[in-house]
């Protein structure tokens, strides 16, 4: 299991003091301090990592927020910031001697504004309650997280989420205009609004995928867009992964870039459709999902285009849906493929590496030999258009060492990616689960140059740390490394 | 007279950084004075050019951060692919000789009409290396098109107007070229029916990609794609519009697109000020009322009215009270005006205290001693 960084002795001990304190700003039952009640918030979405809050905080406005975030700055006491709890990541995992803020009462649209296609949504509205409040306009917001039923937009800024539309539309940081936020002293900045450009600094930028390290979101204004007229899927089998790779390669070469392009590997087919009971082909390798949206003319077009170059690879079996109920059904094996595979092992870990698509094979292959090497089965999706692979680890958690195994296999596959010039994570958020990963990509100076950033927004370190970076340093330390002629003062020392 | 530096390595050039004393206006090819005179000697980008990698079926590509845009774009058109921001080129505002860098138009967050559609600058940026104001090389990003590990460095730097890092290689996302582009062009409407016509034509699902309005010429809108679609798309905006609009084939479209991005129209102005505002789009007929009530000025509107380009004659601020008093959210930055004028107004949105603060903390986490064009975006950053 991963270190965390040990509790304060001190703020522990004033549990309850601290507790009556946040209780004179939000009052009632906007303070959880009973053990059996904190349970409720005691992880996210990578359940592997528990630890109950020291206090739980849901206030219902900024001034709450940026109340009990002053309250927190002023006594030295640790902050964790948290959406609906569906990060994979584990950035909202609570600490013993934090304060977890919830947003969940921030659950109001504010303002639907059609003139310039935007809304104006509290961080604790799911994402999908946007979509379905604009609906009814032919309008919907284009990020589509596979959680996101449940998920919140102010946790989507802060993971900077994406979605299997992502590769046409773009991740949350495409698509929102502006945000209110809280930094950890209090104060209250806004960013951005209705306008497309940001002012100065593209803080906005900064804040979208920061995992609750720079400030606590109260407001989002996101783009929302016309639907597509029309949506229509193609659904082709592979009798290796090297064709299916080949045959998304020259889609995009080929100048198309669909609204979705998915791809499972042989056993994540046979979870889905044994689960789903969906027919997909059984006897592939790989399956390629590749979704076309705009007027029906253009879809029509590029369906055809598509589904030349899938024959030119070699395809085994090719279905085109014909009706909005076929299209669905392609999907609905795909989407299910995480119950899928919850059904087929009592744990998955999900992996998120992005890779260049071109080291697709070679990288399943690789992951076929660690397979062996660590004792556990893997089953692959990929969001193949852009390079996002989720390996699902299978394990069982009450046998001996799995979870150890599991943790192991799983940090394997991600060193994999980076060495083939991928990325630790493509949409998931680094969090706990992929922290002492970060220096496989990233030199100590890269680590240090965020870290002064971090340091620009909280110079106290209190707003969830443990999370993103492997090593906590003091602002001051950080300052402290001044450079002459390119050389670090003492390079002998160890920085980290 | 301020010396030239023009570092050949990353290695002379963080050594430059880190042996400063005093601060250094640095540039690429130094084709767009945009910002505040920076008083200190020349740190020239012009020896890091030159494309790095480029991989089509990855959609990236990246190049060091002084190569040309006309070189780079004649690359990637090659293959069938563009920058779908749409980089604009202002040498011609400017009266400067080269269409300008890769690093220059990132450090300056600038991008064309299809903004509307495609995103900004911002958008498009994946990796960045560079060196900080410390002289300590560091890199950020990644050469894939989805990347959330680790802060969005890219972006922080895009738009930071060379005061927080030096970039010396920058990766970028590419897009496939449309195949082909058609504009619908509306004449005789004023300023408010035609950013109306402009919001409800991008209320429908035709997917315009640029929206603009000439006072005086035109109001326009830009389809993009296989030559079906647009002709489809064009045919149900004229039934859904219920107005008689001329249509603008594909080498028509793109010079008119050209001519807006590069701000043609105001290449005549030699002395007005020339202000880059940044409104919501439906509010900008609004705002320009009001400027247009207090000060001589010519103006024309791209991003549906989200964009509004102005030319303003003879104020001694350049019309700088005027126009802040009248934008209300956004911002407006003074792209070009006399040395006199830049010096008593401030070219970039002053910021609310709060914002300022944590603009000069984050100047203080990449260039504590401000030898990185200090001054060039406010006073102290």
């Amino acid at each position: 299991m991963i270190a965390m960084p040990l509790p304060d002795e001190a703020v522990l001990a004033r549990r309850a003091a601290i507790a009556a304190d946040l209780r004179k700003i939000v009052a009632g039952e906007g303070v959880i301090e009973s053990g059996a009640l904190l349970v409720a918030y005691e992880s996210d979405g990578l359940s592997a990592y528990r630890q109950p809050p020291m206090v739980v905080v849901l206030p219902e406005t900024t001034a709450q927020v940026a109340e009990v975030l002053r309250y927190a700055y002023d006594n030295g006491i640790k902050v964790v910031p948290r959406g609906a709890g569906t990060s994979l990541s584990g950035g909202a995992l609570p600490l013993a001697d934090g304060i977890l803020l919830g947003l969940g009462k921030f659950n109001r649209l504010l303002d639907i504004d059609y003139l310039n296609r935007c809304a104006v949504v509290q961080p604790g509205v799911t994402n999908l309650a946007i979509s379905k409040a604009v609906e009814n306009r032919g309008f919907y917001y284009a990020p589509d997280p596979s959680s996101q039923i449940a998920c919140s937009i102010g946790g989507n800024v802060a993971e900077n989420s994406g979605g299997v539309h992502c590769l046409k539309y773009g991740l949350t940081a495409n698509n929102i205009l502006g945000i209110e936020m809280v930094l950890i002293t209090g104060e209250v900045i806004r960013l951005g609004g209705k306008h497309l450009d940001c002012d100065g600094y593209d803080l906005l930028g900064v804040m979208t995928g920061s995992e609750g390290l720079l400030g606590v979101i109260t407001e989002v204004t996101v783009r929302i867009l016309p639907k597509p007229e029309t949506a229509r899927a193609l659904l082709v089998g592979f009798a290796s992964n090297e064709d299916a790779g080949q045959c998304v390669a020259d889609i995009i070469a080929g100048g198309i870039i669909p609204a979705g392009m998915e791809m499972m590997d042989k056993p994540a087919i046979h979870a889905a459709d044994d689960f789903a009971r969906c027919g997909y082909p059984r006897d592939v390798e790989a399956l390629l999902i590749v979704e076309l949206d705009g007027p029906a003319v253009e879809v029509d077009h590029l369906i055809a285009r598509v589904e030349a170059m899938a024959r030119a690879n070699k395809s085994q079996t090719l279905q085109i849906s014909t009706s909005e109920a076929e299209r669905l059904s392609f999907w609905a094996g795909r989407k299910a493929a995480f119950p899928a595979v919850g059904r087929i092992s009592p744990d998955y870990m999900c992996m998120d590496g992005t890779i260049p698509r071109k080291a697709l094979p070679q990288v399943l292959r690789s992951m076929a030999e660690l397979s062996v090497k660590h004792g556990l089965r893997v089953v692959n999706v990929f969001h193949a258009g852009d390079g996002n692979l989720h390996p699902l680890i299978l394990f069982d958690a009450n046998i001996d060492d799995e979870l150890a195994r599991a943790e192991a296999f799983g940090a394997d596959i991600l060193r994999l990616c980076v060495k083939v010039g991928g990325v630790l994570t493509g949409e998931h958020g680094v969090g706990v689960e992929k922290r002492d990963l970060m220096p496989e990509m990233f030199s100590a100076d890269d680590l240090a140059q965020q870290q002064r950033v971090k340091c620009a927004f909280d110079a106290k370190g209190l707003l969830n740390p443990g999370k993103v970076f492997p090593t906590l340093h003091r602002c001051a330390e950080l300052g402290r490394m001044h450079v002459r002629g390119g050389q670090l003062p003492h390079a002998d020392l160890p920085r980290f | 007279m301020a010396d030239f530096f023009s570092p050949k390595s990353e290695t002379e050039l963080a050594d430059a950084i880190a042996s400063a004393t005093s601060p250094f206006s640095v540039q690429g090819l130094g084709t767009k004075p945009i910002g505040h005179g920076v008083d200190g000697d020349v740190l020239s980008l012009k020896n890091f050019s030159g494309i790095v990698v480029y991989e089509p079926e990855e959609l990236i590509l990246e190049a060091k951060a002084a190569t040309s845009l006309t070189s780079l774009e004649r690359l990637v058109a090659s293959r069938g692919q563009m920058l779908a921001f749409e980089p604009p080129d202002y040498s011609r505002l400017f009266g400067t000789k080269s269409s300008g860098t890769l690093g220059g138009v990132m450090a300056c967050g600038l991008s064309g009409p299809r903004r509307l559609k495609a995103g900004a600058a911002r958008d498009h940026i994946l990796g960045v290396s560079g060196i900080t104001g410390q002289g300590l090389a560091f890199k950020a990003g990644a050469r894939v098109v989805k990347n959330v590990t680790g802060y969005d460095m890219p972006k922080l730097l895009c738009s930071s107007h060379g005061t927080l890092a030096v970039m010396t290689s920058i990766i970028v996302k590419v897009l496939p070229r449309p195949e082909t582009e058609e504009t619908l062009v509306f004449a005789d409407l004023d300023d408010h029916d035609a950013i109306a016509l402009l919001a409800d034509a991008l209320q429908t699902s035709a997917e315009i990609s640029s929206a603009a309005h000439v006072p005086g010429e035109g109001t326009y809108l830009r389809l993009e794609g296989i030559a079906p679609s647009v002709a489809y798309r064009r045919d149900r905006l004229l039934i859904h519009m219920k107005k008689d609009g001329n249509v603008l084939d594909d080498k028509q479209s793109r010079k008119l697109w050209k001519a807006l991005r590069d701000v043609k129209p105001f290449w005549s102005l030699k002395s007005h000020a020339i202000w880059r505002m940044s409104v919501a789009p439906g509010f900008a007929a609004d705002v320009m009322q009001k400027i247009s009530a207090q000060l001589s000025t010519r103006h024309y509107y791209d991003w549906a009215g989200g964009l509004i380009w102005l030319a303003v004659a003879d104020a001694e601020d350049g019309g700088a009270a005027v126009i802040r008093a009248a934008v209300p959210s956004g911002h407006a930055t003074l792209l070009r005006a006399s040395e006199s004028i830049k010096s008593k107004v401030s070219v970039f949105q002053p910021q609310p205290p709060g914002l300022a603060a944590l603009t000069g903390r984050v100047k203080q986490a990449f260039d504590p001693r401000g030898i990185l064009n200090p001054g060039r975006m406010y006073k102290g950053v």
